[in-house]
C-alpha cells in the first residue's frame, strides 16, 4: 500500500510543465517591451537630434551636385549662382576667379573650386563657416562660427568646475571621514536641498544678487560675466560631485582605514593618504559627472553669462555657450532653416560629449574602483 | 618641531575641510534668506489667485501655478506607469548580469545625465514635428494643430527627463520587498504576474510615491525642455486642451528677470513666484523624504 503510492506520485512530467497562462504571458511581454523601450527611447534622442542636423550636410551635398551641373552647363544656369555673384565682397575674388575659370575652359573643378563655390551659396553652411570665428546667425549673410561658443563653453566650464570640484570634495572628505554620524546625518540634506533648487532659480539668485554682489566687489565693467555665471553653475554641479565622492569613500574598505590607523598615523593622515587616494577614480568619475552638468546647463548660462559673444580669456568677460545658444535662439528660429539646423548641430555635439563623459565614468572608472577594492590593482 | 608641524598640517586639512562644508551650508542658507526675505511681502493670496495685469507689471501668477500643475499632472500620468513596469523587469524578470539588463541600467543612467536643453530639442524633433505634424497631416489634412508647441508634447517631454527619477526610486523600492515574501507567494502557486501584483507592488507603494513626488518636483522646477515645447510668455486664458500652450513658473521666472520691459519694477513679483516655485519644489522634496524615512525605517 504504502510502497504503491509511492511509486505512483500524484504529479507526472507533464503536469509539472508550465501552464500556459495569457495573463502571465501578455504582463511579462508588456513589462519587458517597457523595459527595452527605455534603451529605445535613448536611441530615438539620439536619432532625432542627429536627424534635424542633416540638412546642413544634405545641402552640402546638393549644393555639390548643382554647381557641377551649373559648370556642365554653364552659360544657362550660371544665373543660379547669381546670389554669389551680386555679393563678392563677401567671399573675396578667389572664389570668383575660380568659378569663372572653370566657367571659360569648361574643364571639371577640382575639388578645392568646388568647395569655393559651395560656400557661395548662401543656404548652405561649410565646415569653413562651421569653423569661423563670427556667431551671427540672423544676418544677410548668416555666419554661424562655433569657435566662440566652443571657447565661451569651454571657459565657464574651466571657472566652474575649479570652484565646485575642491569645494564639493573637501566636502565629501569632511563628511566621509571627520564628521561625527550625527554631523553627517544634517549636512546630506542640505546638500539634498540644493540639489532640489531648480537651475532657474539658481540663473535668478545670481542675475538678481550675486552679479550686484561681485560688481561691487571686483569692480569689474560688465555685470553679467563668465565668473558670475561660473559660480553659479558651479552651485548646480557640487551636489553632483559631493554625492559621488562621498558614496566612494563610504566604500572604502574599513580594512584600508583600519591598517592605517593600526600603523600610527593620525586620521588625518588616514584621510589623506589613504582614503583620499584609494578613492580616486570615484573623485574623477564625480568631476566628468560634474563637467557635464555644467556643459549642458541651460537656464543659468542664459540668465547669469550675458549671452555676448566673444572670444577672449577674460573671466571677467560676457560669454555665449552652447546650450544658451540653443536656449535663446531656437523658438525664434524658422523650422527646417539652416539655423535651425546649425542649433540642432550644437546639439548634437552636447549630446555626444554628455553621452561620452558618462560612458567613461560608467565603464572605465567603475572597473578600476572594483579592481581597487578588490586588492587585484594596487 | 615635527610633531607641531604634524599637527598644524592636520589642523589645516580639517579646517579647510570643514571650511567646505561651511561655504556649501551658507551658500544654501542665503539663496534661501534672500529670496524668502524679497519675496514674502508680495506673497499674498490674491497673488496666487489672479492673472497678471499691465502687461505683467502687476497681477498675480494664477495661469502660471495652473500651467505648471497641469503639466506636472499629465507627466506623472505618462512617466510614472512607464517608469514602474521598467523598475518591476529589472528587479523581477531581468538577469542582473545579462547584457540586457546591463543595457537598460546603462540607458536609464545615461538618460539621468543628458542635459535637460536636449530634452528640449528632442521634444521639437520627435513629439512636435514627427508624431505632431504627422497626426496633422494624416487626420487633419495639413491643417496645424497639433505639429506646433502645446501642454501635451511639453508634459510628455518633462516625462521623458524624470522617468529615470521614477525608476531609480521604484527599483530600491521593490528590493527591500523580502524575498522570503516572494517565495510564499509562489510555494502557494501564486504566478509570478500574481506575485508582483499581489505582493511586490503593495509592499513598494511607498516607493512608488516616493518617486512620483521627486519626479513633480523636479518636473516642476525644469524649464529647458519647455522652452519651445510649450511654455508661453502670456496668455490671457488658461489652457483648455492638450493643445493649448500654457504658462508655468520657471519659465515665467525666467522671462520676467531677461525679457521683460521693466526688470527693476517686477523685481517684487519676480522674488514673489521665485520663492512659489522653491515653496513648491521643496516642499514636495520634504514630503518625500519623510516618507522615504518612514519607509526605511519600518525595512529595519
Amino acid at each position: 500500500m504504502n510502497s504503491e503510492s509511492f511509486i505512483k506520485p500524484g504529479f507526472t512530467k507533464e503536469s509539472l510543465k508550465k501552464k500556459f497562462r495569457l495573463s502571465e504571458f501578455i504582463s511579462e511581454k508588456v513589462i519587458s517591451s517597457t523595459a527595452f523601450l527605455t534603451v529605445g527611447l535613448i536611441l530615438l534622442i539620439f536619432i532625432f537630434v542627429f536627424k534635424e542636423t542633416l540638412p546642413i550636410f544634405h545641402q552640402h551635398k546638393e549644393a555639390k551636385t548643382r554647381t557641377e551641373q551649373n559648370v556642365a552647363d554653364k552659360p544657362i544656369s550660371y544665373g543660379a549662382t547669381a546670389e554669389s555673384e551680386s555679393r563678392p565682397e563677401v567671399y573675396g575674388m578667389e572664389t570668383d576667379s575660380a568659378f569663372d575659370q572653370s566657367g571659360e575652359t569648361g574643364v571639371e573643378p577640382t575639388m578645392e573650386e568646388r568647395y569655393g563655390a559651395d560656400a557661395d551659396e548662401e543656404e548652405i553652411v561649410g565646415i569653413s563657416n562651421l569653423l569661423g570665428t563670427e556667431w551671427q546667425p540672423v544676418s544677410v549673410h548668416p555666419r554661424f562660427g562655433l569657435v566662440p561658443l566652443l571657447v565661451g563653453t569651454i571657459k565657464i566650464t574651466l571657472i566652474s568646475i575649479l570652484f565646485a570640484a575642491p569645494i564639493a570634495i573637501m566636502a565629501a572628505l569632511f563628511s566621509a571621514a571627520f564628521a561625527p554620524s550625527w554631523l553627517r546625518e544634517l549636512i546630506k540634506p542640505v546638500v539634498e536641498l540644493l540639489a532640489g533648487f531648480p537651475s532657474v532659480v539658481i540663473g535668478f539668485f545670481a542675475l538678481m544678487v550675486m552679479a550686484t554682489f561681485f560688481q561691487d566687489f571686483f569692480g569689474y565693467g560688465a555685470r553679467l560675466n563668465a565668473f558670475v555665471g561660473g559660480i553659479a553653475m558651479a552651485l548646480a554641479a557640487i551636489p553632483i560631485i559631493f554625492t559621488v565622492t562621498e558614496d566612494v569613500m563610504t566604500a572604502v574598505p574599513a580594512t584600508y582605514k583600519e591598517a592605517s590607523l593600526a600603523l600610527g598615523a593620525s586620521k588625518w593622515q588616514t584621510a589623506f593618504f589613504v582614503t583620499l587616494p584609494a578613492a580616486t577614480p570615484g573623485i574623477f568619475a564625480a568631476i566628468l559627472l560634474g563637467i557635464g552638468r555644467i556643459f549642458g546647463e541651460t537656464m543659468i548660462a542664459l540668465m547669469a553669462t550675458g549671452n555676448a559673444v566673444l572670444i577672449s580669456a577674460n573671466p571677467f568677460e560676457s560669454v555665449r555657450t552652447f546650450a544658451a545658444t540653443i536656449g535663446a535662439e531656437m523658438a525664434e528660429v524658422v523650422f527646417g532653416d539652416t539655423h535651425y539646423s546649425v542649433l540642432f548641430l550644437i546639439g548634437s555635439l552636447l549630446f555626444i560629449f554628455t553621452f561620452s563623459l558618462n560612458a567613461i565614468a560608467e565603464f572605465y572608472v567603475k572597473s578600476r574602483l572594483i579592481k581597487r577594492f578588490q586588492g587585484k590593482v594596487s | 618641531m615635527k610633531r607641531m608641524n604634524h599637527k598644524i598640517k592636520g589642523g589645516l586639512l580639517v579646517g579647510a575641510s570643514a571650511l567646505s562644508v561651511v561655504i556649501i551650508v551658507a551658500v544654501v542658507v542665503i539663496i534661501l534668506l534672500v529670496i524668502i526675505l524679497q519675496g514674502k511681502d508680495r506673497l499674498t493670496w490674491e497673488f496666487l489667485t489672479s492673472f497678471p495685469e499691465n502687461g505683467m507689471t502687476e497681477g498675480g501668477i494664477f495661469p502660471a501655478i495652473y500651467g505648471t500643475l497641469l503639466m506636472v499632472l499629465i507627466m506623472t500620468v505618462a512617466a510614472v506607469p512607464f517608469g514602474t513596469l521598467t523598475a518591476i523587469y529589472m528587479s523581477e524578470y531581468a538577469n542582473e548580469s545579462s547584457i540586457i539588463s546591463k543595457s537598460i541600467r546603462f540607458a536609464v543612467r545615461t538618460l539621468a545625465t543628458v542635459p535637460s536643453i536636449i530634452f528640449g530639442l528632442f521634444g521639437l524633433g520627435f513629439f512636435i514635428k514627427f508624431v505632431g505634424g504627422g497626426m496633422d497631416n494624416m487626420f487633419l489634412g495639413g491643417q496645424l494643430k497639433w505639429g506646433q508647441p502645446n501642454i501635451l508634447w511639453a508634459s510628455l517631454t518633462m516625462a521623458l527627463l524624470t522617468l529615470p527619477v521614477v525608476i531609480v526610486s521604484v527599483e530600491e523600492a521593490i528590493r527591500t520587498v523580502p524575498r522570503e515574501l516572494r517565495e510564499a507567494s509562489l510555494a502557494l502557486g501564486a504566478t509570478r504576474w500574481q506575485t508582483i501584483r499581489k505582493v511586490v507592488l503593495p509592499g513598494s507603494k511607498a516607493g512608488i510615491l516616493t518617486g512620483t513626488i521627486l519626479a513633480v518636483s523636479r518636473g516642476a522646477g525644469e524649464v529647458a525642455p519647455i522652452l519651445f515645447t510649450g511654455a508661453a510668455y502670456y496668455l490671457a486664458t488658461l489652457p483648455h486642451s492638450l493643445s493649448d500652450q500654457f504658462m508655468s513658473l520657471g519659465y515665467h521666472v525666467y522671462i520676467m528677470a531677461t525679457q521683460s520691459a521693466n526688470v527693476d519694477e517686477t523685481l517684487p513679483i519676480q522674488f514673489a513666484t521665485t520663492l512659489v516655485l522653491l515653496l513648491l519644489t521643496f516642499s514636495l522634496n520634504m514630503v518625500a523624504v519623510v516618507i522615504r524615512h518612514r519607509f526605511r525605517k519600518k525595512n529595519k
